[in-house]
Order: C-alpha cells, then structure tokens, then sequence
C-alpha cells in the first residue's frame, strides 16, 4: 500500500465541555476516495477544519506526508496541498465569479511583487482561471459578482475555488447540498476526475446513499467525534453500528452543523 | 443561466453610465488642477489647489487601507507628519535645497515603514476594533511628542523655512527679451508657479501609482481579504503579511505627501499634519466619495476642500441677498457654515450610501 498523504493522529479538540472530535486516527492514501458519514453533529466539519487549519486541535497530531503539519497556518496548509471547499457557501460576495477563481489560481502560481501590473496582463493566470470556470460550467457568469449568483452556482464556484488551488488533497464538505438535480451531476463528474488521478487524495462529506455508493474506495463513519466504523463501502454500510447511527435518520437528508 | 442573463442587463447599464459620469468629473477634476494656475490666478486659489492634490494621495492611501482592505486605522496622519517633519527639520537644519526635501523626506518615510511594520506586526492580528485603538494611541503619542520635543520641532507653533530656490517667488522659471519673467496668459512664469506644478506633479504620479496598485493582482486580494478574510488565508494567502504590507505601502504614500505638503506650504506645525481633525476630514472625504473607489478619494477630497474654504462666502451672499426676509438670514449667517456642512454630510451620506463614485458606479455589480 501506498504511503498516507495525509494521516491524523488521536486528533482531539474540545469546545469548553464539549468534546467535538475525539481522538480520532485515520491515514488517507493517493488515490483513493473516502466518504466520511456521520449523523448531525457527529464532527466531520470540524475534522476538516482541524485538517485544513482554521481549527486548532487540543491533543493530537496532523501528519502531511509523514511531517507534523499541527502547527502550520491555515495558508500554509493551502501553499502546502491540503484543498478544501466549504460545506456553508465561502467566496468573496462582491468580486466577480473570475476574480473569485482567479485569486486562487494566484495564490498557487504567483505572481511575484509586481505591484504595477495590471491584473488583466497576467493572461496565463487567466487562462488557467477560465479553464476551471469552464469545467464548472461557469463560464457565462464569469463577470457577475459571486453574490448574484443562484445557489447552485454558488456550489459550483465554491468547487471551482478548490480546482484552482490545485491541491494534492481535495477536501469537500457535501458539494452537491442545495443543488438542482440537473447540477448535481457536473460536479460528481468532477469528483469522479479527480478520484481517477491516482496522485491526489478525495475526502468526501456526503450524505446522498446514491453517491456514497457510486464514488467511496472507503468509507469512514463518525458519530460524536468517534471514529466507529472504518472500511469498504460495502462491509460499513452492513455494519449494525452504521445501521443503529442511522435509525430513524433518513440517509438522504442534509445536515445543519 | 437566462434567468441571469436578464436579470443583469438592465442593471448593467446604469452601472456603465455612472462609471462614465464619475470619470468624466474625475477627469474634469484632473484637468482643472493642471491648469489651475492658469484658470484661479489668486493666492488663496492656488493654495486650494495645491491642498486638493495634496489630499487626493492622502485620501486615496487611506481608502487602500479603509476601502480596499478594510483596516481602520487612526494613524494616517501620523504617516503624514512624519514626512512632513521630516522634511521641515531637514529644510530648517540644512537650509534649503534639494539635498535637504530628499534627506528629510526620507528620513520621514523610513521612520514610517518602520512604524508601520512595527504596528502591523504586533497588532494586525487582532480584531479590527483593538487595531483602531492601537493607531489611535501611536497617533496620540506622535501629536505629543511634536508637541514637547519643541527644540527640534517648534512644539504647537510648528517649523518655518524656506523651501528649496527654485520655488521663490523672485524665480524666473521663462524671460522674455529684456530678462523679465514671462508671462503666459497673465501668469508669471516664477518659483510659485514652479512650486504648484511640484505639487501637481508629484501628487499625480503617487495617485496613479495607487491605481495601478488596486488594479493589479495585489489589489484583488486585499478586497479578498475585506471581503472573506478566513477564505483569502484558506485558499493560500497571509492575511497578516498582506495587512502589515499594505499598512507599509499606505504610510510610505502618506509620508510622501506629507513631505510635499510640507515644501508647498513652507510651514509645518501639528495643525496642518497630525491633528485628528485631519484624520476625520480624510475620513470624511474617502466615505463621502466612495470607499473602495480610489477615484471617489478625488471627488470627495475636491468637495470637502471647496466646502471648508468657499462655504463661508457663499453664505455670506445669500445671507445678503435674503436680508429682507424674516430668519433666512439668520440661518445663513455665515459663522453657522459648520452647521450647513454637517447638514450637507448628512445628505450626502443619506442619498449615496456608498459614497458618491461608489453609488454611480455601483461596485457591487462590476
């Protein structure tokens, strides 16, 4: 087997009583896609927050290619290849979708400190940026600010800020919630690129059964920041404990935490 | 995607026509200040002018911090101060000369990179309140000690000098055949006309290298960072190292003008550079413009200026003109022109929420 890309370690982190993940050891591999499932609440945000940075753990370690990233900042993570879309919709409301993508290819190509060159000069740049806009088919709202765009393009964008980063780890949290059933569709496509390159790593909250079971190499199961279950798709959806989480909780509903 | 496409495109054209009509004025605006020694040929003019350029850089600097990054900071006076000390020591110590504006000058502006580094660094991680609070004190501790290092500063009655030769009055920039000044269209081509075009010039250049700096890459991430500042440092940037260096940029500007300012003016005290209200009247001028503009620093620079010198004469003649009517006069009487400005600031705020060039040109749909 492959090295992990990207592994955590008795991951912990407390807020004041409350304890949101709770020692939690899992080592992500290239090439492969993991499903993380869980009920509401159960900390998969949060684990992707103590992941990409903006979460500092209480105990615990992250290792990016078997070196301690726990201490890094959140930017150094980016610089570093850790990529995360957010599960509430994150851009930059009043800049145009293109500027909203294009900010991410700039942070991953620079631009050095050439402070008197227009941006529009910097054609490789915007090349790059329409080529994720055109893969998230969002190449027509490309001079609209990103407040006004609907929802579901939103999504997209959200997804197209992950593309431009380029990471090595891609991290999205539910990227098909709130989606049209005619977009959904464009971005599993997307996810399912991505899985098929097998030098990048896929972390992926998902509560639709359907997309589960049509993506996940593997699915991880947390319940009250507990890793429980941990396997094949297969073998975990039949595991009793996945069963009793998920009773009474229709699998296809979205979450709010 | 159609339902979009509608949406947009009866927004987009007001958008288009408010664009036109700010950069109309603005340029209105540009080509009066350059030939405003040739249009207002009076003392008092010149020194509006020259103050209006002036304000422009330091108006637009701080909209680079205010609008276009979002740091609240109290201290841009200070910046400004400090190339205006800069410059009026070095002039007072050297006497004066060129060696001495740019010695001084840069004097100014290394002391402010090194404040502003110092400031950015200790305190643009915390929250923007507390950032306030920390310029507001540095500004407060800058205004003291120009006030008690008297022998090296002339404490509240501030510094006189000369500025460098060329800009004396006796200075015949152009003779005609018998060695006497020249004149072009009525103005003596001399040392004060020299002096404007300095300022002119000067300011000019410092205000297209602030609209180069938005428009570049640069500039689209300090309106990430105003805009979603978590985002900006998830996607890849240091949101404190982009503060502290915008921080710097914006203090090196201010300090530039201050240094301008204070060749022009041949006279620097706390009154025409640190006190704070300076720093409201910049405030003023980058909200009532527009914040996040740039061009709007120039509207509203141009209309606070015109309002603090001409209000009062205006109001002199319509108190006159409407002597005969009951209490009008009364109210234009014009000790009570702070009373209108507010008045008109209220309005101003009220109708362009935005600030003027912001409203027009609605920035949220570009």
């Amino acid at each position: 087997m492959t090295a992990p890309s990207i592994e955590t370690r008795d991951l912990t982190i407390r807020f004041g009583g409350h304890t949101a993940v709770n020692g939690v050891s899992c080592a992500f591999r290239p090439g492969e896609l993991t499903v993380i499932v869980g009920p509401n609440g159960a900390g998969k945000t949060t684990y992707f927050s103590l992941m990409s940075g903006q979460l500092a753990p209480s105990e615990g370690a992250i290792l990016k290619g078997g070196v301690d990233i726990t201490r890094l900042s959140p930017s150094a993570r980016a610089k570093a290849g850790i990529g995360r879309a957010f599960q509430l919709t994150n851009l930059f409301p009043k800049l145009s979708v293109l500027e909203n993508v294009r900010l991410a290819v700039q942070a991953r190509h620079g631009v050095g400190p050439r402070l008197f060159r227009p941006a529009s000069a910097f054609r490789e740049i915007a090349d790059r940026a329409h080529e994720h806009l055109k893969a998230t088919r969002l190449e027509e709202e490309a001079d609209l600010p990103a407040a006004a765009l609907p929802h579901g393009d939103q999504r997209k964008l959200e997804v197209a800020l992950l593309l431009a980063m380029e990471p090595d780890i891609f991290m999205f949290d539910e990227p098909t919630a709130g989606m049209s059933v005619d977009e959904a569709p464009v971005i599993l496509e997307l996810i399912d690129e991505i899985r098929k390159d097998k030098s990048k790593t896929v972390l992926l909250v998902e509560h639709k059964m359907d997309v589960v079971r049509a993506l996940a190499d593997r699915i991880i199961v947390l319940h009250n920041g507990e890793l429980v279950a941990d396997g094949p798709p297969e073998e975990v959806i039949a595991m009793p404990i996945v069963r009793e989480i998920y009773l009474g909780i229709p699998a296809d509903e979205g979450e709010a935490a | 995607m159609t339902t979009i496409d509608l949406a947009s495109a009866p927004q987009a054209d007001p958008a288009r026509r408010g664009r036109l009509i700010v950069y109309a004025v603005v340029l209105a605006i540009g080509l009066a200040l350059a030939f405003a020694p040739f249009l207002f040929q009076d003392v008092r003019s010149s020194q509006v002018a020259a103050r209006i350029c002036v304000f422009i850089v330091l108006a637009a600097s701080y909209d680079l911090l205010i609008g276009y990054t979002g740091i609240v900071s109290f201290a841009h006076t200070m910046f400004f101060g400090l190339g205006a000390y800069g410059a009026a020591i070095a002039l007072k110590g050297m006497g004066p000369g060129w060696g001495a504006v740019i010695l001084g000058g840069a004097a100014g502006v290394v002391t402010a990179i090194v404040l502003a580094v110092a400031i950015g660094v200790l305190s643009l991680r915390v929250k923007a309140i507390f950032f306030a609070m920390v310029t507001l004190a540095a500004a407060s501790v800058m205004m003291v000690l120009a006030s008690q290092f008297s022998d090296f500063t002339g404490g509240e009655d501030g510094i006189v000098y000369k500025a460098p030769d060329l800009f004396k009055p006796a200075t015949k920039l152009l003779t005609d055949g018998d060695g006497k000044v020249l004149k072009l269209f009525g103005v003596s081509m001399n040392g004060k006309i020299a002096a404007y075009y300095f300022v002119f010039l000067s300011c000019l250049v410092l205000f297209f290298a602030l609209m180069r700096i938005v428009r570049s890459p640069l500039g689209t991430v300090l309106e990430a960072i105003r805009e979603n500042e978590m985002r900006a440092e998830a996607i890849g940037y240091r949101v404190v190292a982009y503060r502290t260096s915008v921080f710097v940029i914006a203090a090196v500007i201010a300090a530039l003008a201050g240094t301008v300012w204070a060749v022009w003016l041949k006279y620097t005290g706390p009154e025409t550079t640190l006190s704070f209200s300076i720093m409201i009247d910049i405030l003023l001028m980058v909200v009532i413009g527009g914040m996040g503009t740039m061009v709007g620093a120039v509207i509203g620079v141009v209309l606070m200026s015109l309002a603090q010198f001409y209000l009062k004469d205006l109001m002199e003649v319509a108190a006159q003109s409407t002597s005969g009517v009951p209490l009008l006069p009364d109210l234009l009487e014009p000790d009570r022109w702070l009373l209108w400005l507010g008045v008109l600031f209220i309005l101003l705020v009220y109708f362009f929420p935005a600030g003027i060039a912001g409203t027009l040109m609605r920035k949220g749909s570009h």
